[in-house]
């Protein structure tokens, strides 16, 4: 897939001093799902209100499309759409209105068929006349993303869009963020949800402290770092691990009821075969055997260990 | 240029603008009917003439400035300030448009409706008073310039403000009192000698006088030296929006 967002040496550092930018490199490819992770002040935001405009770069060089961001801001912006995390709309205004304004804001012709696709797409048409202070807050959001499909942008970035929303609010936006790569949008979305990275991206990037400690493809990060655990659940609980067994790597849990052995998927020897021989030499009877993937939450974890170490 | 973003600013300002017509209109006639009762009324009967003008009339072109000179200023800070206000101003930074056309937009904006009050109040002025105006295309050049340069004054100010006290601070504390104090209600020539020489580092002085230059053919000062004023007003107005421009002050991060 080619190019479409191009960061290069990106750096923002403010009066006082603070880094919130060190150096970011990072190739957006077209038609992805990127997840940014990163606690909050990790730098995620600030990295988007760069690309789109907002805050200005100290140094560093973004492309979108080709476009440079300062000298060729027209284009670049024009291929651009922004969702920010803040629900920042006009109370008094009416839906379409608003939806309409962005459109004109970003140069592009009047085009009602246009606009009532995407509040369709959004399931915002039956409250197109509302005022916006009338809708509920997944509502809004919706209103934020309508403005910000209003110009028909290349790349999307959502920053933060579920950030204190609902269980089931959170799987809608989900399937929204579906529906637009499906339609060909490239969409950049911020998150400290775990989970949601886990479940919508295709690239995962974590950010910490205004660096970018990695960027990889969310299947090849998990199976990478991930570390499988197997569990050997016994008919009869025992009280310690027995003596074939003490020197692989197997511990017993708290019951006593399971062991539990812990092993990389990308060894060349899993060990799995040996630990169950040894396991039926020692005597045990087997009631039930699992295995389980370490979630990309352990994998976080233990990133930003790694990086405060 | 980014005509379409231009027009589009300028559309949802002047649709704010119509939402709440009713007020727009009637608090303009109102007030100006106050000022022609109290002054026109009340203390013309007294005065009389001014200049070979009858009071009542002779306070038009200041009631007009006094108002449009307001209303720029309130129009476009607010017209600024509210998206800085409410976090919408992450619209106009990430739109693929410069300053310059946001500056037109919103400027554009607070310059038409002041001028629509202006209007109004010149409107209201004819049930009170005869006024023939012997310079027509002149006062509309003056009345058009003055929205415009105190519409662009008002966005700085809109900029400038951290939050709504700042914004109320310099037309309350400045404008006011150099509008009152601009001659509005008096011809600088009926003060003493001292306050005669005072009232002209008042810029308000020279946009007023010809103002009135425009309407009766005679003015505290000679209509160049009003034309000079008002432009170097202007300049540096844009003066000051061009360094907003360049260094993204109280805007971009």
């Amino acid at each position: 897939m080619p190019t479409i967002v191009d960061i290069q040496d990106l750096r923002k550092s403010y009066a006082g001093g603070f880094e919130a930018l060190k150096g970011v490199n990072l190739q957006i490819e077209q038609g992805e799902i990127l997840a940014l992770l990163g606690s909050n002040g990790a730098g995620k935001t600030t990295l988007i209100s760069t690309i789109c405009g907002i805050t200005t770069a100290t140094s560093g060089k973004v492309t979108v499309g080709g476009h440079d961001i300062k000298d060729d801001f027209r284009a670049a912006r024009s291929m651009i759409g922004l969702v920010p995390q803040e629900i920042n709309l006009e109370p008094f205004e009416k839906v379409l209105n608003t939806v309409r304004f962005s459109r004109g804001l970003f140069g592009r012709p009047a085009d009602e068929a246009v606009l009532e696709k995407i509040l369709r797409q959004l399931s915002l048409w039956d409250k197109k006349d509302s005022q916006i202070r009338e809708l509920s807050g997944g509502m809004k959001r919706r209103v934020l993303i309508a403005k910000a499909l209003s110009h028909d942008p290349q790349v999307l970035f959502l920053d933060e869009p579920t950030a204190g929303v609902d269980v089931e609010l959170r799987k809608d936006m989900w399937e929204i963020v579906a529906g637009l790569k499906a339609s060909g949008v490239t969409i950049i979305l911020t998150t400290h949800y775990i989970e949601e990275a886990e479940a919508i991206a295709d690239r995962i990037g974590v950010i910490a402290k205004g660096e970018l400690l990695l960027v990889e493809e969310k299947n090849a990060l998990m199976a990478r770092m991930g570390k499988k655990q197997l569990e050997v659940q016994l008919t009869e609980p025992i009280t310690e691990v027995p003596l074939a067994l003490q020197l692989l790597d197997v511990e017993l849990s708290a019951d006593g009821q399971s062991l539990i052995y812990t092993y990389d998927t990308n060894a060349e020897r899993t060990g799995i075969t040996k630990l169950l021989s040894k396991v039926a030499e020692s005597g045990l009877v087997l009631q039930d055997v699992a295995t389980r993937q370490s979630s990309l939450e352990d994998i976080f974890v233990g990133l930003l260990q790694e990086d405060a170490a | 240029m980014n005509w379409t973003a231009i027009k589009a600013i300028y559309a949802f300002e002047m649709a704010r603008f119509f939402r709440t017509i009713t007020q727009s209109i009637i608090s303009p006639v109102l007030s100006t009917s106050l000022y022609f009762v109290v002054f026109g009324a009340a203390i013309g009967s007294r005065i009389e003439e001014v200049e070979g003008v009858s009071y009542g009339a002779f306070i038009v072109p200041g009631l007009i400035m006094l108002s449009v000179i307001t209303q720029s200023i309130s129009n476009a800070s607010f017209g600024i300030y509210f998206p800085k206000f409410i976090g919408t101003v992450y619209e106009l930074l990430s739109a693929p448009i410069n300053f310059f056309e946001i500056v037109i937009g919103y400027v554009g904006a607070a310059a038409t409706k002041a001028l629509f009050i202006g209007t109004i109040i010149l409107i209201t002025a004819f049930f009170f008073v005869d006024i023939t105006i012997q310079h027509p295309i002149a006062m509309v050049a003056f009345l058009i310039l003055t929205c415009i340069s105190f519409a662009l004054m008002g966005f700085i100010i809109g900029i400038w403000a951290g939050n709504f006290e700042q914004l109320q601070l310099v037309p309350l504390l400045i404008v006011t009192p150099l509008v009152f104090l601009g001659g509005s209600f008096y011809s600088i020539s009926m003060l003493p000698p001292v306050w005669q020489v005072i009232s002209h580092f008042n810029p308000v002085v020279y946009l007023i006088s010809g103002f009135r230059w425009a309407f009766f053919g005679s003015a505290d000062v000679p209509i160049l030296t009003s034309l000079a004023a008002i432009a170097l007003f202007t300049a540096l107005c844009l003066g000051v929006i061009w360094w907003i421009f360049r260094t993204g002050w109280r805007l971009r991060a």
